[in-house]
């Protein structure tokens, strides 16, 4: 177990100064009572691995005030992941997974958004950093991969400007060195005749080459912590599936750690070393790979691995978890997954409905923890949900 | 690139044409007697009326009159009035019998007055216009943006020449603070073209201002929530090279269609502000042909105004492919 110890006391800071509520971890911790908020502090500064990490987010919360009310798209997450280690972020649209990571490069607009808790990038906490530092870490210690490269590069301006400009915000280097580090960067991510390719407008590029180019950007400054955002969403499958060895095979060149956001199981079990399953802003399942995948321990991720479509099983219906993903304006009492979740009435009395369960170790001591009241997800999961699984 | 920039060469030169054929049809549409007019209502004798109209070749056919006209216009002509010879040099665009003048020699006179008044127009437009409408798209639903945008409307709701002719009356007359407006020409004195220019400048670009700062407001507004906007942002850009490199250069693209339209508008003449202003240029002379039933110079000004449409928007083309390489393509 590693705990910082700089961490004492500030690891809260209030990026806007807060009115009505005051939601700072004293508060906080008052409610659920201090041995959850010392646990939860610590489950955060730790990785299943053990290993030292090199980005720790402790009970970050995220709050976008709008004329509707306040939304809280992230409630109180904590992860860790080491360097050379890949954390993958899995969940449904709007469970926060994004909202998080944005939070992490410092992306969202600071007027609206309230930003509580800690994020420490090699010991140096993130939050409440002003914005010219937050500039010096963006694109350099940490950079980012997104979603659909046909978006996100500057349509008006070619591969190479925008690769150079990466490199130049972090290097006082003249245009040529920038140059040639650019030349070197998207030979490595294996485009082909990178001379010509410099010189050309993404929408030169096929979708495949250009999510090669964006990771060529987001690698340039050679970051210890890349964060791919669904970074083969919007590409074919035999694409993704170059997508994805590019990244592992830099990830072991370059040693950084990877936080990758996805809702794509298949993509978890053939990147991720760690799986952290969100729902409705809050971490419901983390812990190693294997653990979450052969040994999940709880409903949600259940009906996530269910809702996988099986070759074997192709006349069979699809199974989708019913119902929808709460309204963060208003999130249900108790267990933020109750109103959708089938094994509810296994749970005596209200405590789904009442009491939001804590995030525990599913064995009483390990890394693998998940936050569900079933006193049998074991038997459950295994004679009920696992035969599904095929 | 140079076949993109020929292409739409040959396009724009194509209309000008048929704007030329339209011109010299609306001519014989017009349902004016132009031998008539010039003969005026008092002396004017069927003798004096027969010589002006075979002077003015109006007994031939039209098609050949088309012909003679255009040829005037890449070759110069010689016309006869009361038995003078009057030798009209390339381009002719008509003669003005009324003023006794080659019309290619009035618009000369007047052009470089307009054009003057509308290069400061512009750079006040795409400098503080846009400028205001960026940062109030930077900041968008602050107070400063809300309170800009407000007062932007107010002001543009009042009519153009209310506001030219309140700021004339106050600001140069009464309470001179502001130069008088005239031309001097900037060769023969630099200064003095500056100060009699500069109300004027002022005036319509800071009116138009509002209008401009509107357009690149939302169309900034737009870039600036693109996804490579939050790349640029992921990069480690500074806010300032994000807005006005990366959000700018696409917020600017639809602002440059109408920039394009709307110098195009007031080199036609910027009537208003020339009248308020004394400034004789092109949209005075519309005005004065226009009441004087001066059909060739009615004609040479709309030629030359519609030429200066089709050349603004030929211009505007070849920036909209330097700024945005997906249109070359197009």
């Amino acid at each position: 177990m590693t705990t910082p110890a700089n961490d004492d006391g500030k690891d809260v800071q209030d990026i806007m100064p807060e009115t009505s509520e005051t939601p700072d971890a004293g508060a906080a911790a008052a409610k659920r009572g201090p041995a959850v908020a010392t646990r939860e502090r610590r489950q955060g500064a730790t990785n299943p691995s053990g290993e030292t990490p090199y980005l720790v987010v402790e009970d970050l919360v995220v709050k976008f005030p709008t004329a509707d009310g306040v939304v809280s798209a992230v409630n109180g997450l904590s992860y860790s992941v080491p360097l050379g280690r890949t954390l993958a972020i899995v969940g449904e649209s709007g469970s926060g997974k994004s909202v998080s990571s944005m939070a992490v490069m410092g992306l969202h607009d600071r007027k609206r958004t309230r930003i509580t808790g800690s994020i420490r990038l090699g010991g140096d906490e993130l939050i409440g950093l002003p914005e010219n530092d937050l500039m010096k870490v963006r694109g350099d210690a940490v950079s980012m991969v997104f979603q659909d490269p046909q978006s996100s590069l500057h349509p008006l301006y070619t591969i190479g400007n925008q690769l150079v400009e990466a490199y130049r915000v972090h290097h006082k280097v003249s245009k040529e060195v920038a140059k040639k580090r650019a030349l070197e960067m998207l030979d490595l991510v294996g485009i082909p005749n990178p001379v010509r390719r410099f010189a050309q407008y993404p929408h030169e590029f096929s979708g495949g080459m250009r999510q090669r180019a964006m990771i060529a950007m987001s690698l340039i400054n050679d970051p210890k912590l890349v964060i791919a955002d669904e970074p083969t969403t919007a590409l074919d499958v035999t694409v993704q599936a170059q997508i994805l060895d590019l990244l592992n095979n830099l990830q072991k060149e370059f040693g950084s750690a990877i936080v990758l956001i996805t809702h794509d199981l298949g993509v978890v079990a053939e990147m991720a070393d760690d799986v952290l399953v969100m729902y409705a802003g809050r971490c419901v399942e983390y812990g190693t790979a294997e653990d979450v995948l052969a040994n999940p321990r709880m409903p949600y991720t259940w009906g996530l691995l269910e809702s996988i479509p099986t070759v074997s099983a192709a006349n069979e219906k699809l199974r989708p978890i019913k119902g929808l993903p709460p309204s963060l304006l208003n999130l249900p009492d108790g267990c933020s997954f109750n109103p959708r979740c089938p094994y509810k009435d296994r749970v005596k009395g209200e405590l789904c409905t009442t009491q939001l369960p804590e995030l525990l170790p599913v064995d009483g001591a390990g890394a693998h923890t998940s936050r569900c009241h079933l006193h049998d997800k074991v038997s459950i999961y295994e004679t009920e949900v696992a035969p599904r699984l095929g | 690139m140079l076949y993109f920039v020929a292409r739409r060469l040959v396009s724009a030169l194509s209309v000008v044409l048929v704007t030329l054929i339209v011109t010299f049809a609306l001519f014989f549409v017009a349902p004016t007697d132009p031998a008539g007019a010039i003969c005026g209502d008092r002396n004017c004798t069927q003798e004096r009326y027969n010589e002006i109209k075979d002077n003015l070749h109006l007994d031939r056919p039209v098609v050949q009159q088309f012909a003679e006209y255009a040829a005037g216009i890449v070759a110069g002509r010689t016309f006869e009035t009361a038995g003078v010879t009057q030798h009209c040099s390339v381009p002719c665009l008509g003669f003005s019998f009324k003023n006794d003048r080659p019309v290619t020699q009035m618009l000369k006179e007047r052009l470089p007055v307009t054009v003057s008044l509308v290069a400061g127009y512009a750079v006040i437009v795409l400098t503080i216009g846009v400028f205001v409408g960026s940062m109030a798209a930077k900041r968008r639903g602050t107070l400063g943006d809300r309170a800009l945008m407000s007062s932007t409307l107010v002001l543009s709701s009042v009519p153009y020449y209310i506001v030219a002719l309140m700021i004339s009356l106050y600001l140069t007359i009464l309470y001179p603070i502001l130069p008088r407006g005239g031309y001097t020409p900037l060769t023969e004195n630099p200064v003095a073209w500056f100060t009699g220019l500069l109300t004027p400048w002022l005036v319509l670009g800071l009116y138009s201002c509002t209008q401009y700062a509107r357009y690149s407001r939302g169309s900034m507004v737009e870039a600036l929530s693109e996804d490579y906007i939050r790349t640029a942002r992921a990069k480690g850009l500074s806010d300032r090279v994000v807005t006005y490199k990366h959000g700018l250069r696409s917020g600017m693209i639809p602002v440059i269609t109408i920039f394009g339209l709307d110098i195009a508008g007031s080199l036609a003449g910027a009537i208003f502000t020339e009248r308020i202003f004394d400034l004789n240029g092109l949209g005075n002379l519309v005005l004065e042909s226009l009441s004087n039933y001066d059909l060739p110079v009615i004609m040479g000004t709309v030629l030359v105004s519609s030429a200066i449409l089709v050349a603004m928007n030929f211009l505007v083309d070849i920036a909209y492919s330097l700024i945005d390489p997906r249109v070359r393509l197009a």
